[in-house]
């Protein structure tokens, strides 16, 4: 799947790889699509209620030997 | 205003105390759902930590200003800034180390009862998990029942009171927990003994718990007994210490009664577990007091913080032991099961010796409420 950008959060603890993609979907455009990696465990269930909450899309979430990869469209 | 860190035995001291807490508990929805900290007076708002990145102006009028207020998170990362946040607003506020990981960890010793000469009965309370282990001291010597994980637990306790653990015993295959029992026993030259109809499958040397064992602590012969009642797990075996105290194991609860599916034989078991309420502890002495492996809810704590109380008391308020009709009893813990402990098959296998996960790996496999209890 493509992506406008990518935000690199292995290695991150809860909250960061949340603030740090946060920041990322602030800048790119309404309907463009931002790509995380991250490897805390939290994120499989936050990342879908955060995105849920601002009303962003996972276009697809997938887990590649404990790295996870969500690509989201921004509202 | 800075931030005060809190460890979960500050938490527990709050619980057992009876007194006031607020908890903002920033993790996500369904995890606040399915499991959080409980106390008798605590009040909570759950706002997960990433509704908040913004900033915490708009929850400030939801905070309380007059009670201790606890931010708390999986693990402590998400807390530490949300209550940094709170503390750049004039909010004095603390968050809990280790998060919820340390709270499910997190165990209290707390004394019983005295035995006959000068023996002691300690019940262990894991809070954060509704876990409930027991050490049986007299003159020396210790017994274990139903330990969990965390070996060190009880082998510095033992060490404290002076007392060697000579038996530990697991009432039945742990499915919601992983037990310590065996290790301890490896540590300390104890015997361990596990219901040998529970432990076909398991791969590790034991002792097997048969109904009418009894073994003695110390000199003055204290006694622990053994008596066969399945229906939790068909190995499923209760102890009766010093004649004075009936240890159910997961069988018998204070609000509850023992669910028969953990190992995936419920309509198997329905009619061990209906035999074992309604005919085998009906014959004991209605003064025991009964000492279960778990607690669902916190009412089920005592003032002094223990979960304990008369058999006689649970025969007339208990519901599970009320239910005259065997095809409703049989309905009831079968039909409308709650979902099973996280992990379960995972767990058991753990606790035959076929897995060996690492620390972390059991840490998670053992987040959650125990979920062993039908009401």
């Amino acid at each position: 799947m493509n992506s406008n950008n990518v935000v690199d959060a292995k290695g991150l603890a809860c909250p960061m790889p949340i603030v740090r993609t946060k920041k990322a979907i602030n800048a790119i455009a309404t309907g463009e699509v931002l790509e995380v990696h991250v490897t805390d465990k939290g994120a499989a269930v936050d990342f879908p209620a955060w995105a849920n909450a601002g009303g962003h899309e996972i276009l697809e979430q997938t887990d590649e030997d404990g790295v996870l990869k969500i690509f989201i469209k921004k509202a | 205003m800075t931030v005060s860190k809190w460890t979960a035995a500050d938490v527990a001291r709050k619980v057992i105390d009876n007194k006031q807490l607020f908890i903002l508990d920033v993790r996500n929805a369904d995890a606040f759902a399915d499991w959080k900290i409980e106390g008798h007076q605590f009040d909570y708002v759950n706002i997960p930590y990433f509704e908040l990145l913004d900033g915490v102006e708009d929850i400030l009028p939801q905070i309380p200003i007059d009670k201790d207020v606890l931010v708390v998170c999986a693990k402590e990362g998400s807390s530490i800034m949300i209550a940094n946040m709170l503390a750049e607003e004039g909010r004095e506020v603390g968050y809990l180390a280790g998060g919820m990981k340390s709270w499910s960890t997190y165990i209290e010793p707390i004394k019983v009862g005295d035995l006959a000469n000068g023996g002691e009965l300690y019940q262990f309370v894991r809070l954060g998990k509704g876990c409930l282990s027991y050490m049986v001291i007299s003159e020396g010597e210790a017994a274990v029942i139903d330990a969990v994980r965390f070996t060190e637990v009880f082998t510095n306790f033992a060490a404290e009171k002076n007392v060697t653990i000579k038996h530990v015993f697991d009432t039945h295959l742990h499915a919601d927990h992983i037990s310590g029992g065996r290790h301890i026993a490896e540590a300390t030259g104890a015997t361990y003994y596990l219901p040998s109809k529970d432990a076909e499958e398991v791969v590790f040397d034991y002792t097997a718990l048969e109904d009418g064992l009894m073994v003695q602590i110390g000199a003055s012969k204290i006694d622990v007994g053994a008596l066969y009642s399945p229906g939790h797990t068909i190995g499923s075996t209760s102890f009766i210490v010093d004649g004075r105290y009936l240890l159910t194991g997961d069988i018998l609860f204070i609000d509850s009664i023992g669910r028969p599916d953990l190992a995936g034989l419920a309509e198997d078991w329905v009619g061990d577990l209906r035999e074992t309420l309604y005919s085998r502890y009906r014959e004991l002495a209605e003064d025991l007091i009964v000492l279960p492996a778990h607690f669902m809810i916190i009412d089920e704590l005592n003032a002094d913080g223990t979960v304990a109380k008369r058999l006689g008391d649970l025969f007339a308020d208990n519901h599970g032991l009320n239910i005259e009709d065997e095809a409703t009893f049989r309905s009831m813990v079968t039909d409308h099961l709650p979902p099973q402990p996280n992990a379960y098959q995972e767990i058991r296998q753990v606790n035959m010796g076929k897995i060996t996960p690492d620390n972390d790996e059991q840490t998670e496999m053992e987040i959650g409420p125990n979920r062993c209890a039908v009401r």
